[in-house]
């Protein structure tokens, strides 16, 4: 038993190398999925201190709209831009509906809010698209499919060309994002806003405006991790469970910490990954569903205040 | 520090022997040494930030600080979670208001009578019996404290809705509930106008005289301070500048010139 | 008119710390019960009894459970679902060890077992707080939802993987299993609902609910009156566990009559009763029962009601549409009443009391 649990999957790494690397790269790529849903989590939170539970959802609805508006006749690069739209509606209508009237509230009641944000945008999207699983437009979009073989290590490795595409997209809007935090006027205003909402209001920032422009940034990520995710399987709500994993990504990367989060995300694809490659079968499989919580939550035992968070000091 | 100490009667209750407490690199208190003997008023002062809550906050096992010792009823104590002081009879308030918001005047009183309340679970289950003459009979000790403190009209008001002074008073309360025999009160007169604070300081001597509470309080009204405390002590950036008589500190020139400043 | 409490003057303080001081409350709860036990069982239609009734009683009991976790301590817990499906497979593998004992007994016995499963992933409590806690209540929903499929022991090896309610009587009245009428499966799970309700009652009034109460609203201060946090939180996750582990079981055993955990005791499971508790009132009783009743309304109304009145709609959209108003629910609760119905209920009451001259 403990010759299965300690020596044995080690003893598999070493001898397949190949299915190593293939398990590493597959981790990889679900960890940059993961962080990207993370990503869009962690804007909203330091904008508007929220725990937006519906992150996760808004990455299947974003998608969903664009499949959905392509089945229904309209040309994929008008699709893009009416889910824009439709995201830009989202961010102003939770703006006005949700966080407006419930400025000043614990943030315990916010993050049910987004609940019952999570709910809505579930209704409503099957409501309009129907909830059966749906295809999502790979080539109209000019993403690459098929596969590339490597032959390394004694063995064969299998890359999607999506994956990859996806791993570049998501560096590139990682990239993006920080550069746009750094150095422009919009980007200073939401980092003034995430260290105090009081002290930025008291110098002209515009709290309203700077929630929109987070909420919109958001659904801009969840909307390129939704296309990534949705070329990777189908376009669903079932897709919600996976959406979840990035929480535990949170926990580790820390609420705050746009590195964390990335950090995070490539942490736990990876982990979960290899335990179930290795130790999945030990117990029978289906490990997957929730190693990552786990990892997590040995990780907050030992630093509660996540990877790259602060020490948390508690005054009276 | 002043040559000549004048010996007040009563034993000693607690004493701090040079405790340092650090957060990260910075220091909140250095080697700071005092003691409080039973029955007294003993006051904590000095300039915002001088490390008067940091050294209540360790009194009580909030703050473990890296060097000293403090003893407290003869016993040398070493690292404590703050329910144990509690158990030991340290109670106190707090800076900002810590009350239990969502419940009643009443039942925040009762939280403090927590310790003294040992039916067992079983009892809880059905509120009969064993359990329900506890919960009446501290409910009767309750409601002597409540007239004391004269907040009998707001017995049943949750206290997220009371006026400032008044959520002071119940939190007052709250820790005499414990019964302590070491009170700490972190700037009980706060934020009153001069009437609440006349009737807090009444509230506060009475509670010595009846109970015969030792009490160690923090203020910034020195009008109050010097009125009430038998023996004060003085912080400056985490370090005691002073300590004796209200009179002597007062014209202490150390004291004089953290408060008024002096020119460089 | 009526509801005047003028004249009801306590002489102990025993009577003033009554839960219902009011005589009048006592009277309507007195109606209400009388009317459960009584008159819904002989002139309700098993339609009614089946798919109102019987869910509404078990979510209740759930929700409440929830709200002693979430509502009284503060710890919001998402795992809800999870321990529902311990308390179902505790009691499927105690009544098939020992078919001979009171299906009740095992009823309420399972709840022992998830409130051990709940204490053990309260653990985490002491040092995580908040949003993290949240996080971390999902690692036990998933593990144990994980355990309910992949542990073939806990469904005794059935073919099927779920749970096969066997038949088992009381004075010789069938309640579990095919051949058992809802009218009698109503009265049984109306008396545990009635039972743990005035436990739950009792435990929340006293000690114990104030002790709760004051980690919740400040668990710092708490601690400095000599409450110490990591048995007042795990005592509240048992607890907690206990109601969802007995609701589960009289879910799978007096309702559902056998089924795939992974359906009932599920992540969304864990959600909807979250929800009962927001839309009822967090730390209110009452509220569980309410929250229970309109989120258990809405579905069945929207199911069958919208098609009665002549709306054509399909079951799937109805899915749909009831998610819609659920989350729209929750924001407007949120938005103008944070306490849920339970503190309209109290307004309702005040205004009652006041009527018609309210000034």
């Amino acid at each position: 038993m403990l010759y299965n649990i300690f020596i044995d999957p080690f003893m598999q790494m070493a001898a397949a190398p190949d299915l190593l690397v293939q398990a590493l790269w597959e981790g990889l790529v679900s960890g940059v999925l993961y962080a990207l849903i993370a990503l869009g989590f962690v804007l909203i939170f330091k904008a508007s201190g929220v725990f937006n539970f519906a992150q996760g959802i808004m990455v299947v609805f974003a998608a969903l709209t664009l499949v959905g508006l392509h089945e229904k006749g309209v040309p994929a690069w008008l699709a893009v831009l009416l889910t824009l739209g439709v995201m830009l509606i989202l961010a102003i209508s939770v703006e006005r509906v949700v966080l407006r009237p419930l400025v000043n509230q614990p943030d315990i009641i916010l993050f049910m809010a987004t609940f019952g944000l999570t709910y809505v945008l579930i209704g409503l999207g099957e409501i309009i698209f129907g909830g059966e699983p749906k295809q999502m437009i790979t080539e109209e979009l000019f993403l690459p499919r098929g596969v590339i073989e490597l032959n390394i290590l004694g063995g064969r490795v299998l890359l999607q060309k999506i994956d990859i595409a996806a791993a570049v997209i998501a560096s590139l809007m990682i990239v993006a994002l920080a550069l746009f935090f750094q150095y422009t006027r919009i980007g200073r205003a939401l980092r003034a806003v995430a260290d105090s909402h009081k002290a930025a209001l008291s110098v002209g920032i515009s709290l309203n405006q700077i929630w929109v422009i987070v909420w919109f940034a958001a659904g801009l990520v969840a909307l390129i991790t939704g296309i990534m995710w949705g070329a990777r399987s189908d376009v669903s709500f079932a897709l919600q469970t996976i959406a979840l994993k990035a929480l535990p990504v949170l926990i580790l990367g820390g609420f705050t910490s746009v590195p964390g989060a990335i950090v995070g995300g490539l942490i736990i694809g990876l982990g979960e990954k290899i335990a179930e490659f290795y130790w999945g079968p030990l117990v029978g499989g289906g490990i997957e569903n929730w190693i990552a919580y786990v990892i997590a939550l040995g990780f907050l035992m030992v630093r509660p205040q996540g990877l790259f968070g602060d020490k948390i000091i508690e005054r009276i | 520090m002043k040559p000549e100490k004048k010996i007040e009667p009563g034993e000693q209750l607690l004493s701090v022997e040079n405790v340092t407490l650090r957060f990260g690199g910075v220091k909140a208190i250095t080697d700071v040494s005092f003691d409080i003997r039973k029955g007294e008023v003993r006051a904590i002062i000095g300039p915002n930030g001088a490390g008067k809550t940091s050294m209540l906050n360790v009194i009580n096992g909030f703050y473990h600080p890296q060097e000293g010792r403090i003893t407290y009823r003869g016993e040398t104590r070493a690292k404590m979670r703050p329910h144990v002081a509690a158990t030991q009879g340290i109670a106190r308030t707090f800076q900002n208001v810590a009350l239990f918001k969502g419940m009643s005047t009443l039942d925040n009183i009762m939280v403090g009578r927590t310790l003294k309340m040992h039916k067992s679970f079983f009892w809880q289950l059905f509120r009969h019996g064993p359990a329900m003459d506890e919960e009446i009979e501290h409910r009767k000790f309750v409601e002597e404290i409540i007239d004391f403190l004269e907040i009998e009209h707001i017995r049943k008001v949750p206290v997220g809705k009371l006026p400032y002074g008044l959520q002071k008073r119940v939190e007052l309360g709250r820790a005499l509930a414990m019964e302590p025999e070491l009170l700490l009160l972190d700037e009980p007169m706060a934020g009153m106008n001069l009437e609440e604070k006349e009737d807090m300081c009444r509230f506060i001597l009475d509670t010595k005289e009846q109970y015969g509470t030792t009490i160690a309080l923090i203020e910034h009204d020195m009008g109050v301070v010097m009125d009430l405390s038998d023996r004060v002590v003085v912080l400056e950036y985490g370090i005691k500048i002073a300590d004796g008589t209200p009179e002597e500190v007062k014209s202490n020139q150390k004291v004089i010139d953290a408060y008024l400043g002096v020119a460089h | 008119m009526f509801y005047r409490e003028a004249g009801q003057f306590k002489k102990t303080y025993q009577a003033d710390m009554a839960v219902f001081p009011i005589l009048q409350d006592r009277i309507g709860l007195g109606i209400i019960v009388a009317v459960a036990a009584l008159i819904i069982p002989f002139f309700g239609s098993h339609f009614f009894i089946s798919t109102v009734m019987i869910p509404f009683l078990v979510f209740s009991l759930a929700a409440m459970g929830l709200n002693i976790v979430t509502g009284y301590t503060g710890l919001i817990s998402l795992g809800t679902g999870a321990f529902m499906g311990v308390g179902a497979y505790a009691c499927y593998k105690l009544t098939t060890y020992f078919p001979d004992v009171n299906l009740i007994i095992w009823i309420i016995a399972s709840g022992v077992f998830s409130a051990t499963i709940g204490a053990l992933f309260g653990l985490p409590s002491l040092r995580i707080k908040g949003f993290y806690l949240a996080v971390a209540t999902l690692a036990a929903q998933f593990f144990l939802e994980w355990c309910f499929v992949r542990v073939p022991w806990l469904f005794n090896y059935n073919a099927s993987g779920a749970i096969e309610v066997p038949e088992r009587t009381i004075l010789g009245i069938a309640i579990t299993g095919a051949r058992a009428d809802p009218t009698a499966r109503y009265l049984v799970l109306l008396g545990i609902v009635v039972f743990m309700t005035w436990i739950a009652s009792n435990i929340l009034h006293g000690r114990v609910g104030r002790t709760f109460m004051a980690v919740r609203d400040m668990d710092i201060a708490a601690e400095l009156m000599g409450i110490r946090l990591l048995p007042a939180k795990l005592l509240a996750f048992a607890l907690s566990s206990f109601y969802c582990g007995v609701a589960g079981a009289c879910m799978m055993f007096l309702w559902y009559g056998g089924g795939e955990a992974s359906d009932a005791f599920n992540i969304n499971q864990s959600f909807n009763i979250l929800f009962m508790v927001i839309i009822g009132g967090l730390g209110s009783l009452i509220g569980c029962f309410l929250g229970a009743a309109l989120l258990n309304i809405v579905p069945v109304a929207l199911k069958f009601g919208l098609p009665s009145l002549g709306v054509p709609i399909g079951g799937a959209t109805a899915e749909h549409i009831n998610l819609l108003i659920v989350g729209g629910l929750i924001i407007f609760f949120l938005i103008v009443e944070p306490h849920g119905l339970a503190r309209l209920w109290q307004i309702t009451k005040q205004k009652l009391r006041t009527w018609p001259f309210p000034y």
